[in-house]
């Protein structure tokens, strides 16, 4: 290998890495709130980017259908619950955003012909279409076993994780879709090329990790959402809701999902379980910071994409094995570092 | 009690962790600007008694109500948005965050209600009340001392303008010297017309400063009266003022 082709892989192993990243903070996120280990975090990487090749395909994707699906379960849901405890109050806002919502987004994407539009709308309108089946997923699945076990929810998560790809089949077909680039910039730096949407990955990537920053270190309802991470009950008492917490940290989770999905969407062909294995590398990024800290798990995600990277070149067929091999010693170093850790704290 | 009233009124309060019952039958009331005092021995469902109230305890028998409104049925970011605040025996602070933070967040529900302005000042007073915190301000709060805990749990509930404090022990595993000053916050506090429902153990202590107590024996209300009545009483003096009872 020569520096030439070590750049290169460096390169894709660092566009590859920040999406990795950005996995890996919104499962540590996710995991700190509400203790739900989300394995269908791909899901939404896969759903993101469908969507938006539906769109450009002239095709009305099919999570619209989902979107309204599952906001007409919640409804249910919500309107049940308000009619037990009495309390009629609560509902208008929770069919506005569950059945208004969706039914608006459904009569643009229907009606508003986006195949048209420029890029930037189109994405901002399949992330439309997506980040609220975070919270719905939440409230479906996740919100009546709110004091479970991590184990209980972890198996729930394996289920939603099936259940989402199995959707994902039905609405999206079995064929892989890739999107055209942001921008088909491509300039020099020294002796490689760098291409367009490499740049923007990470330079997108760099933002949202520094908006997520800004928001949970500099906001109020940021630091609430750290709260309930860390005490519960603490947040509880100072009027902190754990429901909206964890319908907030779905929310950002499927944000994060949605948007990487995007974001990828033109570097490499998306199927409608590609999500998966995608989100499987950010979450070795996130054992690697052991589901708590926020700054290793995005650099344990960066050294996942660089591994895969490099490793593709010297032993291409073992490359998955080399990558999820890493997840051993780290468990070992983890294991022989960390003290019993009470999984209610 | 009469004469004052009332902010908080409990009747018969039944509740408990699954099927296991630690409250029964439980009727107290809480004057307006007053403070009343429960007291009773390790396992007599004090604690059990204020987390039901707040409903982190199930409560399958009774009602509530607050300010003269019917708040049975209402959640407790609900409870805390109105006013009723616990300071829980086991503080529950946010161990990682810093002081500052932790007192921000004790602002949380009256920043949602819209008064978003008054969260620095009152951060000033708490560092009023309490220099040491001023001190530590940019510490993580689970660097602290055991009093400098209290003092933050009591300043972070403070963040919420409580019109009702409700105290868990607030003297539990504290120095003598410390125990004071905060009883003598307490006192302040009362006199600033926060009605307090103070739970503890130094039934001694707590009774000086209290109006009205209660005490509770096997979850059930044993005895109840002003406090300088209690303070008086034989049977009380036998079982939590003698050599157990307090200092």
């Amino acid at each position: 290998m020569d520096l030439q082709v070590a750049l290169l892989l460096g390169q894709d192993g660092l566009t590859n890495g920040a999406i990795y990243a950005l996995l890996a903070l919104a499962l540590v996120l996710v995991f700190a709130v509400t203790r739900v280990v989300f394995i269908p975090q791909g899901e939404f990487v896969a759903f993101g980017a469908l969507t938006l090749a539906s769109f450009q395909a002239d095709k009305t994707p099919g999570t619209l259908w989902l979107l309204l699906a599952a906001g007409g379960l919640v409804s249910l849901f919500e309107v049940g619950a308000a009619l037990r405890r009495r309390k009629l109050g609560l509902v208008a806002p929770t069919l506005l955003w569950n059945l208004a919502y969706p039914a608006l987004a459904a009569a643009i994407a229907v009606l508003g012909h986006p195949v048209a539009w420029p890029l930037a709308f189109q994405v901002l309108l399949s992330l439309a279409l997506v980040v609220p089946l975070g919270p719905m997923v939440y409230r479906l699945a996740f919100q009546p076993l709110a004091e479970a076990s991590v184990l209980v929810l972890l198996i729930v998560a394996v289920a939603v994780h099936l259940v989402l790809v199995g959707l994902g089949l039905l609405i999206f077909g079995a064929e892989g879709s890739r999107t055209p680039p942001f921008s088909e910039a491509s300039f020099e730096i020294g002796s490689i090329a760098v291409n367009g949407q490499t740049v923007w990955v990470l330079v997108a990537s760099l933002v949202l990790v520094g908006s997520l920053f800004v928001f949970f270190d500099r906001t109020l309802r940021g630091k609430a959402l750290r709260a309930t991470a860390l005490n519960r009950t603490g947040a509880r008492l100072m009027g902190i809701s754990t429901v909206k917490a964890g319908k907030q940290a779905f929310m950002l989770a499927a944000l994060i999902g949605a948007f990487s999905g995007v974001l990828i969407a033109p570097i490499t062909t998306i199927y409608y379980d590609s999500g998966f294995l995608i989100g499987l590398k950010g979450f070795v990024g996130a054992i690697v910071g052991g589901l708590t800290s926020y700054p290793i798990a995005a650099a344990g995600a960066v050294l996942v994409g660089l591994l895969e990277s490099y490793s593709s070149f010297w032993a291409s067929a073992f490359k998955e094995v080399i990558v999820f091999t890493l997840i051993i010693p780290v468990l070992l170093w983890r294991s022989l570092k960390s003290q019993d850790i009470d999984e209610h704290q | 009690m009469s004469g004052v009233a009332p902010v908080l009124e409990v009747r018969d309060l039944c509740a408990g962790y699954g099927r296991v019952e630690a409250l029964h039958h439980v009727d107290l009331v809480v004057g307006s600007g007053q403070i009343v005092t429960v007291i009773g021995a390790n396992g007599a469902g004090k604690t059990t008694l204020l987390s039901a109230i707040m409903g982190l305890v199930g409560r399958s028998r009774g009602s509530m109500f607050y300010e003269g409104v019917d708040e049975s049925e209402s959640e407790l970011e609900k409870l805390v948005a109105l006013g009723m605040i616990l300071v829980p025996e086991k503080r529950e602070l946010f161990g990682a965050m810093s002081v500052a933070d932790n007192l921000l967040l004790g602002g949380y529900a009256r920043h949602c209600q819209g008064y978003r302005d008054e969260a620095k000042s009152l951060v000033d007073e708490v560092f009023g009340i309490f220099p040491r915190l001023r001190e530590r301000r940019l510490q993580a709060s689970a660097t602290l001392s055991g009093g400098e805990r209290q003092m933050l749990a009591l300043g972070r509930a403070l963040m919420g303008k409580p019109k009702l404090l409700m105290l868990d022990e607030p003297s539990l595993g504290l120095a003598p010297l410390i125990v004071r000053e905060i009883f003598l916050i307490i006192e302040k506090l009362r006199q600033k017309g926060v009605s307090i429902l103070l739970v503890e153990q130094n039934a001694r202590a707590a009774l000086q400063l209290a109006d009205y107590a209660y005490v509770l024996e096997t979850g059930e209300v044993a005895m109840e009266g002003s406090a300088c009545e209690l303070a008086a009483d034989p049977k009380m003096i036998a079982s939590y003022l003698g050599l157990a009872g307090g200092q």
